[in-house]
């Protein structure tokens, strides 16, 4: 806690501390490199304006994320009474994340969401597995239209739908159930995984398929054997973004699930931790920085994989 | 070979086989519910009352002589329109930027990235702390920059009140969705600059084409399809939006950041009229399909020359 409170004390100093040795490493490493020290200094010079326009991106981009750290670990004190957001004046608390933990649902609403993103994962799969290879490779004119048609329903936006579909969910006996989610989130899942994947499927050799064929295999045989292991890449990453689409639903999960102990993250956090008109706020923003981080390292992991099937995706087959 | 599975070698069979579940699911998933939406729009349903009584274009006359839902309308197109505008212009400096190779790129990357990886409501629970009306970190260095406070340039008031005075509220809120929604625009435009061949690139390379050049006269012109989609996806998904507002302002203050998803759910779910609600988010449809018969045309003549 101590080595924690020190660095939070001493946050945004270690921040450029850090930044700047990180320059100054590179910078040695390339004279290292190359040698060529005058001839350096000109390049950081030449360059400056790029990575100043690259630091300004970031911070806009990252300025609520570095709130979210600091005030996870503010005492009360501290955040309301003359509020001076970027500095610790009481010693940072580990009392909030432990309160988000143990006397909220918040863990609750992991399950929920772990539970129907995993499932409608697997439903997406099953369904867009086979339909991605015969947009990719099987079907000609007719699968192109059907292309097409799945492009345009992903293009229906879930607040057309909400108010039919909850009827349905609640003719279903489906209300304050997650099953509702699970049964319905394919619909945006399925279209987008279809699209992603069959980019992955043109990018494999046709000619691997057709000595498969020659060698004695039907086409499923081929498809299972050589197409799916060949683009397990592209698949991982289908199941990444396909689970994160489910985390980021909101208003589906508002809609079908008034339960708290049923509610996902998106939808259990913005309204369960808010009690009227009192705020949490350590809490909340603690929930929310802990669900962006590993998914942004998700999304970044995999990335050139998702461009890479967009492109593949966007070529005529 | 006389084998049992020769029906399986059928190109055209095995590709109706594959088909024929996903098309299914999602015409059962997404086209009755479109349907149901458009019969309850002529009905009279609530959640008390089940029953489907027709009642003609009572709904749609309702909807469309209300002064809210004209305002409501009226916002939702502007808050699109000018979002795009921004978003384009940081989307294509920052495809460009995320297309070379950089010291710390992965890092940077990441950075970028979280707006638009973290899920909304969530990232929106942050922005709700950074406009607060007491708290902003914002004011805060508004005020110890001069800005605010007494004699302050901007206001005399210690706060700018971000969420709550019809101007600024107009403004956050296209603020955050710029936020947000510029990584998934640079993604796909990426996806365009990283499709150009390479060769016409070395070619220009060799022609002594410099970079603002080739950027402007080869690198945009071909990937001008792709941006329209690129624009397609983010004016889509933000018309279709309420996750934004309903965490920020609930449409506050008054109704200046209502926009249609929110209404129709505060209508339809909130306020119990289902008929109505449908036929609030109904008068988005029509909107929606031009844009995407319009921006699909645009994308596959651009492609053709």
């Amino acid at each position: 806690m101590s080595l924690l409170s020190w660095i939070l004390q001493n946050f945004w100093a270690l921040l450029v501390l850090l930044f700047l040795a990180l320059v100054a490493l590179r910078i040695a490493w390339r004279i290292h490199r190359f040698g060529a020290t005058r001839a350096e200094f000109v390049y950081i010079l030449r360059r400056s304006p790029f990575y100043l326009v690259v630091l300004t991106f970031c911070f806009f981009a990252a300025a609520p994320f570095l709130i979210m750290f600091m005030h996870t670990f503010k005492t009360d004190g501290d955040l309301y009474r003359r509020p001076q957001p970027f500095v610790f004046r009481q010693d940072p608390t580990l009392e909030h994340l432990d309160a988000l933990f143990n006397n909220t649902a918040y863990l609750e609403f992991i399950r929920n969401s772990v539970v129907v993103g995993i499932a409608v994962v697997i439903i997406t799969l099953a369904l867009s597995l086979p339909a991605a290879y015969a947009l990719a490779r099987l079907t000609g004119r007719w699968g192109e239209r059907a292309g097409i048609l799945m492009f345009l329903v992903y293009l229906v936006p879930p607040t057309l739908l909400f108010i039919p579909m909850f009827r349905i969910v609640v003719l279903l006996g489906l209300k304050d159930d997650p099953m509702s989610l699970i049964v319905v989130y394919p619909s945006f899942t399925v279209p987008f995984s279809m699209w992603l994947l069959s980019g992955f499927f043109k990018a494999v050799p046709p000619e691997l398929e057709e000595a498969a064929l020659v060698d004695g295999y039907n086409r499923v045989e081929a498809f299972l054997r050589v197409v799916l292991p060949l683009s397990l890449p592209g698949i991982i990453s289908t199941i990444v973004f396909t689970f994160t689409l489910t985390l980021h639903e909101f208003i589906y999960g508002l809609v079908f699930i008034a339960d708290t102990s049923q509610r996902t993250l998106s939808v259990g956090v913005p309204t369960e931790l808010i009690l009227g008109d009192v705020y949490f706020w350590q809490p909340l923003l603690a929930a929310a920085l802990i669900i962006a981080i590993p998914v942004g390292l998700a999304y970044n992991l995999f990335l050139d994989s998702l461009v890479q099937g967009f492109t593949m995706g966007a070529v005529k087959g | 070979m006389a084998r049992l599975s020769y029906p399986l070698d059928n190109r055209r069979l095995v590709g109706i086989m594959f088909l024929t579940p996903a098309l299914l699911y999602i015409l059962l998933l997404v086209g009755f519910p479109f349907l149901l939406a458009i019969a309850f729009g002529f009905s009279d349903v609530t959640v008390g009352n089940t029953d489907l009584n027709f009642v003609g274009l009572r709904n749609y006359f309702a909807v469309w002589e209300n002064d809210i839902f004209r305002q409501v309308f009226e916002t939702t197109i502007r808050f699109t329109l000018v979002s795009q505008i921004f978003i384009l212009i940081f989307a294509n400096i920052l495809a460009i930027i995320f297309t070379q190779d950089f010291t710390g790129k992965w890092f940077a990357r990441f950075i970028f990235i979280l707006p638009w990886a973290t899920p909304v409501s969530l990232a929106m629970i942050g922005w709700l702390w950074m406009l607060d009306t007491k708290y902003s970190p914002i004011d805060y260095l508004l005020l110890q920059t001069g800005f605010l406070g007494p004699n302050g340039i901007l206001s005399n008031s210690r706060n700018l009140f971000w969420l709550a005075t019809p101007d600024l509220s107009q403004i956050s809120v296209i603020f955050v969705q710029v936020w947000r929604m510029t990584p998934l625009a640079t993604v796909i435009l990426m996806a365009g600059l990283s499709s150009i061949p390479t060769d016409i690139l070395d070619q220009a390379e060799v022609d002594g084409s410099r970079f603002m050049r080739t950027l402007l006269q080869i690198k945009l012109p071909l990937i001008l399809p792709i941006m329209v989609i690129a624009l397609l996806f983010s004016m889509i998904t933000m018309f279709g939006d309420m996750t934004v507002v309903y965490v920020l302002t609930r449409g506050g203050p008054v109704d200046y950041t209502r926009v249609l998803g929110l209404y129709s759910f505060q209508v339809g779910i909130e306020g119990g009229n289902l008929a109505q609600g449908a036929a609030i988010s109904l008068f988005a449809f029509p909107l929606l399909l031009a844009m995407a018969i319009f921006m699909l045309r645009t994308a596959s003549r651009a492609e053709v020359q």
